[in-house]
C-alpha cells in the first residue's frame, strides 16, 4: 500500500492482469529465449515510463502536449553524444544525465511561461510547433546529433552483452551485461512509475485534478494554477528524458526515428488513451497491449494480407499490409475514444470485474 | 465623449492599421539586409505566392476555431486528399499538360482542383458528422479525435496509392517565368498570388457584405448570442467546416504543383505551418490569417536566403514575437 501510495489498482482483473505483465517482465530473460523478446521487454519498460509521465500531463492536468518526444529525445541524445564523444565509461554516462536532465526541465519551463502569455487553447499547437523546429533542428546540426543517421555507441564494459557476470550455472542461465541492462531499464522504469504514482496521489496531484476539472475554479480556491501547470509539466518532462536515457542506453543508438519522430508522439497518445488516462495504471497496461500489437500483429497482418492477395481481393492486401498497421490503430484509437474514453483500467474498474464502483457511475 | 444624435450613422469602428503594415514594413527592412534590388524583389514575390497558399489552407481552419472552438488536429489530411484526388485528373490528361497551350493546361488544371476541393468537403462533410459532432466543447476529445482521424486519412491514402512520393509536374505553359529586366518571378507564383487573392476578397465579401457572414461573424463573437436569436448555429458551422476542407484541398492541389511532388506526410509538415498562422493571426480572424500567412512566408523566404541556419527555428522566433506583442494574435476577434 505504501509502496502504491494508497492508490490500488481497485480491480481483481487490473490487479491480476498487472500482476502478470510484471512478473513476465521481470522474467523475461529466463522464460522468453531470444533477442526480440527481450527488446520487447526493455520497450514495455522504457514505453510504460514514458506513458505513466505523459499521462501525468494528459490525464491529471489535462492539457494536451505534442512536445513530450522532444524531452524523451533529449534524454536520449544527451546520453549518445556524451557516450559518443567521451568512450565508454560512466563518467559519460554521468555527463549524459546532468546535461540530459536539466536542459529537458528547462525547456518544460520555458514553454510553460511562454504559453501562459497566451490562451490555454493554444498550448496543443505551440508544443506541436517547438516539437517540430527541436526535430528539424536534430537532424540539421549533423555534427552534433548524426543527422538522420544518428549515433551509435558503445557501453560501458560492465553493460556490454560479451561480459559474463555469471558463468552458466546449475539451471543453464548466463547473467551478462546485456540482461543487467535490461534489469536496470526494469528498475529504473518500475521506480519512475512508483514515483509518478506518488506525485499524483500528493495533494500536489489532488491540485492537479482540481485544475483539468475547472481551472477557473481551482483558481478561485486559492490556488497557483501557472505555478502547478508548469511543475507539472518540468516534472513530466523529466521523467520523459530519462525514459529516453534508458531507451538509448539500451539500444546504444539515439537517432530521430527512435527517439524523436512524431509518430512516436502518436504512439504514446495512443497508449494512454488505450491503457486509460488519468490512472498511471494505464500506462502499463496501454503501453505492454501497444507494443506487442506493433511488435506481433504486424507479422500476422503480414500472413492476412497475403492471404487476401492469394484469394484475389481488390484492396484488401493493400489495407492489410503490415505497413499499413497504424490505420487499424487509427481507427482503434478513435472507437477507443467514442466508447471507452475512460480506457482498459477505466472499464475494468467501473464496467466489468467490480460492481461496487459500477453502480456508483 | 461625443454626443451621437439619434438618425447620426453610428461611428465607424477604428482601423486597426499596426498589423498590415507589419508585413509591409518588414519587407522594407530587408532591402539593405538582401542587397541587390532584383533578388529582394524575386524574394518578395516568392513570399507573397508561398504566402497566398498557406492563407488558403489556412483560412477554413481560423474559421473553424474561431466559430466552433473546435481544435481540429486533422486539417492537414484535406491538403493531403485534395493533392492526391488531383492526381487522378492529372495523371490521365499528362498529355494535354506537357502542352504549350495556357488554356489547354488550365482545362485540365480547373477540373482537377474543383474536383480535389469537392472530394475534400464532403470529407469534410463526414469528419464534422462523425468525429467532431459527438465532442463539441469538449477541447481534449476533439484534439484526440482528430489526431486519430489524421492517421486514419493518412494511412488510406497510403493504402490507396503506396508509399511513395508521387511526382506532379507543372503544366508547360506555367513553366518558368516572366522576366523584367533582370527580376525573374515565377508563372506558377503569379497564378498562386491570384488565386489567393480572390479566395481573400471572395472571403472578405461573403463575411462583410452577406446576411450569411454577418452571421458567422457574429458566431465568431458570441456563438450563444446567435444561437438565442433563434440561427441553427450547428448547420451554419457545417457549412463553414465543409468551405474550409474544401479550401484546404485547393490549397493541397496548389501546393502540390508547386513543390512538384504529392507525399500524404506533406499534410505533418503544413499543419505546423498553418497552426503557426492562425495563432498568430488570432483565433477566427480571416485578415490575421491573411496577413500571419503572408509573416511566416516572409520569414521563410527572407530569413532562408539571408541566415540558412536560422530558417529552422525562425517561424517559432516569429510566433513568439508577435505573441510577446500582442497576446492573442495581430487581431482578436472572438470573446474568448
Amino acid at each position: 500500500m505504501m509502496l502504491l501510495s494508497g492508490d490500488p489498482p481497485r480491480s481483481r482483473v487490473l490487479t491480476l492482469l498487472l500482476v502478470v505483465i510484471i512478473l513476465a517482465l521481470a522474467a523475461t530473460p529466463f522464460l522468453f529465449p531470444g533477442a526480440k523478446a527481450l527488446n520487447v521487454a526493455a520497450k514495455i519498460c522504457v514505453f510504460a515510463a514514458l506513458v505513466a509521465s505523459y499521462d501525468l500531463l494528459l490525464g491529471y492536468t489535462g492539457s494536451v502536449s505534442f512536445a513530450h518526444t522532444m524531452f524523451y529525445g533529449i534524454g536520449s541524445y544527451a546520453i549518445a553524444i556524451a557516450l559518443y564523444g567521451m568512450g565508454p565509461n560512466w563518467a559519460a554516462v554521468a555527463t549524459g544525465i546532468v546535461v540530459g536532465l536539466p536542459l529537458a526541465a528547462l525547456l518544460a519551463l520555458a514553454i510553460g511561461l511562454f504559453s501562459l502569455r497566451v490562451a490555454a487553447i493554444f498550448f496543443a499547437m505551440i508544443t506541436l510547433a517547438v516539437a517540430s523546429a527541436f526535430q528539424v533542428l536534430a537532424s540539421q546540426l549533423s555534427w552534433l546529433t548524426g543527422g538522420e543517421d544518428g549515433r551509435s555507441f558503445q557501453l560501458p564494459e560492465l553493460l556490454r552483452p560479451g561480459t559474463v557476470l555469471i558463468s552458466k550455472n546449475l539451471f543453464g542461465f548466463e547473467i551478462n551485461g546485456r540482461i543487467l541492462t535490461f534489469y536496470l531499464v526494469f528498475a529504473i522504469s518500475a521506480l519512475m512509475i512508483l514515483a509518478l504514482l506518488r506525485v499524483v496521489n500528493s495533494p500536489f496531484g489532488r491540485v492537479l485534478q482540481a485544475i483539468r476539472e475547472n481551472r477557473f475554479r481551482a483558481e478561485a480556491l486559492g490556488f497557483r494554477t501557472v505555478f502547478h501547470l508548469t511543475y507539472a509539466n518540468c516534472l513530466a518532462a523529466l521523467v520523459a528524458a530519462s525514459a529516453g536515457i534508458l531507451n538509448a542506453l539500451w539500444l546504444r543508438y539515439a537517432g530521430p526515428d527512435t527517439s524523436l519522430s512524431f509518430s512516436i508522439m502518436l504512439d504514446i497518445l495512443l497508449m494512454v488513451v488505450i491503457g486509460g488516462m488519468g490512472t498511471i495504471y494505464g500506462a502499463i497496461i496501454g503501453a505492454t497491449i501497444f507494443i506487442l500489437a506493433q511488435n506481433y500483429l504486424q507479422s500476422l497482418m503480414g500472413v492476412a494480407s497475403k492471404a487476401a492477395s492469394e484469394a484475389g481481393l481488390p484492396l484488401l492486401p493493400g489495407l492489410l499490409h503490415p505497413d499499413r498497421w497504424l490505420l487499424w490503430l487509427g481507427l482503434l484509437f478513435i472507437a477507443s475514444v467514442y466508447f471507452f474514453p475512460t480506457g482498459v483500467v477505466g472499464r475494468l474498474r467501473h464496467g466489468g470485474g467490480d460492481k461496487s464502483a459500477g453502480a456508483s457511475h | 465623449m461625443t454626443e451621437l444624435a439619434a438618425n447620426d450613422p453610428l461611428p465607424k469602428p477604428k482601423r486597426d492599421l499596426a498589423p498590415i503594415l507589419l508585413p509591409v514594413a518588414l519587407a522594407l527592412a530587408m532591402i539593405p539586409l538582401v542587397g541587390s534590388p532584383s533578388t529582394w524583389l524575386t524574394l518578395t514575390a516568392a513570399s507573397l505566392a508561398m504566402g497566398m497558399m498557406i492563407f488558403i489552407m489556412a483560412s477554413g481552419l481560423t474559421l473553424v476555431f474561431g466559430l466552433m472552438d473546435v481544435l481540429n488536429f486533422g486539417h492537414g489530411a484535406f491538403i493531403a486528399v485534395g493533392a492526391y484526388v488531383a492526381t487522378l485528373v492529372l495523371a490521365p490528361f499528362a498529355a494535354s499538360m506537357q502542352a504549350d497551350s495556357l488554356w489547354m493546361n488550365l482545362a485540365v488544371l480547373a477540373p482537377a482542383a474543383l474536383l480535389s476541393m469537392a472530394v475534400s468537403g464532403a470529407l469534410g462533410l463526414v469528419v464534422e458528422r462523425v468525429l467532431i459532432l459527438p465532442v463539441y466543447g469538449q477541447h481534449l476529445k476533439q484534439i484526440l479525435m482528430t489526431t486519430g482521424g489524421l492517421i486514419v486519412a493518412e494511412q488510406t491514402l497510403y493504402a490507396l496509392w503506396g508509399p511513395q512520393i508521387i511526382p506532379m509536374p507543372l503544366p508547360t505553359s506555367l513553366r518558368g517565368s516572366f522576366i523584367l529586366g533582370d527580376v525573374a518571378i515565377a508563372k506558377y507564383r503569379v497564378l498562386a498570388m491570384l488565386i489567393g487573392l480572390a479566395v481573400f476578397i471572395a472571403i472578405q465579401l461573403v463575411l462583410n457584405r452577406t446576411k450569411l457572414g454577418l452571421l458567422i461573424r457574429a458566431g465568431v463573437e458570441n456563438r450563444e448570442m446567435v444561437e438565442a436569436l433563434g440561427y441553427r448555429i450547428r448547420r451554419l458551422f457545417l457549412g463553414v467546416f465543409m468551405t474550409g476542407s474544401a479550401l484546404a484541398g485547393l490549397g493541397g492541389v496548389m501546393w502540390a504543383l508547386y513543390r512538384e511532388q504529392v507525399h500524404a506526410s506533406m499534410s505533418d509538415d503544413l499543419t505546423v505551418l498553418i497552426f503557426i498562422v492562425v495563432i498568430i493571426g488570432g483565433l477566427g480572424s480571416i485578415g490575421g490569417c491573411f496577413i500571419g500567412a503572408i509573416l511566416v512566408a516572409m520569414v521563410a523566404n527572407y530569413g532562408g536566403f539571408l541566415v540558412p541556419k536560422l530558417a529552422l527555428v525562425s517561424n517559432i522566433l516569429l510566433m513568439v514575437a508577435i505573441l510577446m506583442w500582442r497576446p492573442r494574435g495581430l487581431y482578436a476577434v472572438t470573446s474568448r
